[in-house]
């Protein structure tokens, strides 16, 4: 299944975009999907302890399941202010 | 169209009107907050700040504090406004007004927000300084640390 994910400020930057299509398998969690994006852009591991996760603009766990169609998004530590 | 309490936006921003809006109705203080970007930072000196959210969840984490204000103080209203994009020197990134019968629920509800949204706010900012320009990063944002929450609220009754 296809869910979309959004990455923020330096995350973004690491990936070289803020918004990817991903293939997950059924019953994947968010730190699935991560662990799959950290395959490809292993710059995104040192945000694993610090990064915040989201599932459709809610914050959520990342032993969240996610659905076909989710929008994913990881944050950094946020900077707002 | 009505002002809303909480909003993300690109325009500049206006602390009066934002103080009219939670301003008008009989209470007895009235305490606004801007943040402005600041010149300098960690010795460098800075040419402007670039803000990005994560838009509809920084919209619902601002109502979120607003909420949690209120369930404190239960007597004051806050609203607050949040701007993204390039900001220049002496901006305005963010006004809070909190209006109350009293003051001290008013300073202490405003103190409270503008605590909350560095913590919990998916918004961030790139600083481009003479010489570069790096990401921002502060508090893991989470909702549920109630540890964080505490944190604000003892800063905003200190």
């Amino acid at each position: 299944m296809r869910v979309t994910v959004r990455l923020f400020a330096r995350l973004r930057d690491l990936a070289g975009s803020g918004e990817v299509i991903r293939e997950v398998p059924p019953g994947a969690t968010a730190r699935e999907v991560w662990n799959d994006l950290v395959l490809e852009w292993p710059g995104l591991r040192e945000y694993e302890k610090t990064m915040s996760v989201a599932v459709n603009t809610e914050y959520a766990r990342m032993t969240a399941e996610v659905h076909e169609g989710d929008e994913i998004a990881f944050m950094p530590p946020v900077s707002g202010g | 169209m009505a002002t809303p309490a909480v909003a993300v936006t690109h325009e500049p921003l206006d602390l009066d009107a934002l103080a009219a809006l939670v301003g008008a109705q009989g209470d007895g203080a009235v305490v606004t907050f801007a943040g402005l970007v600041r010149d300098h930072n960690q010795g460098r000196r800075v040419q402007f700040l670039e803000y990005e959210a994560y838009e509809p969840l920084a919209v619902r984490a601002l109502q979120l504090i607003v909420d949690e204000a209120k369930e404190r103080w239960p007597s004051a209203r806050v609203a607050a406004h949040h701007r993204i994009g390039r900001l220049e020197i002496g901006e305005a990134s963010i006004v809070i007004a909190a209006v109350s019968a009293h003051r001290g629920d008013a300073f202490a509800a405003c103190r409270y927000t503008i605590e909350r949204v560095k913590q919990i706010v998916p918004i961030w900012k790139r600083e481009h300084f003479d010489g570069g320009d790096v990401w921002l990063e502060g508090a893991t944002a989470d909702p549920e640390d109630a540890a964080a929450r505490e944190k604000a609220y003892r800063i905003a009754c200190a």
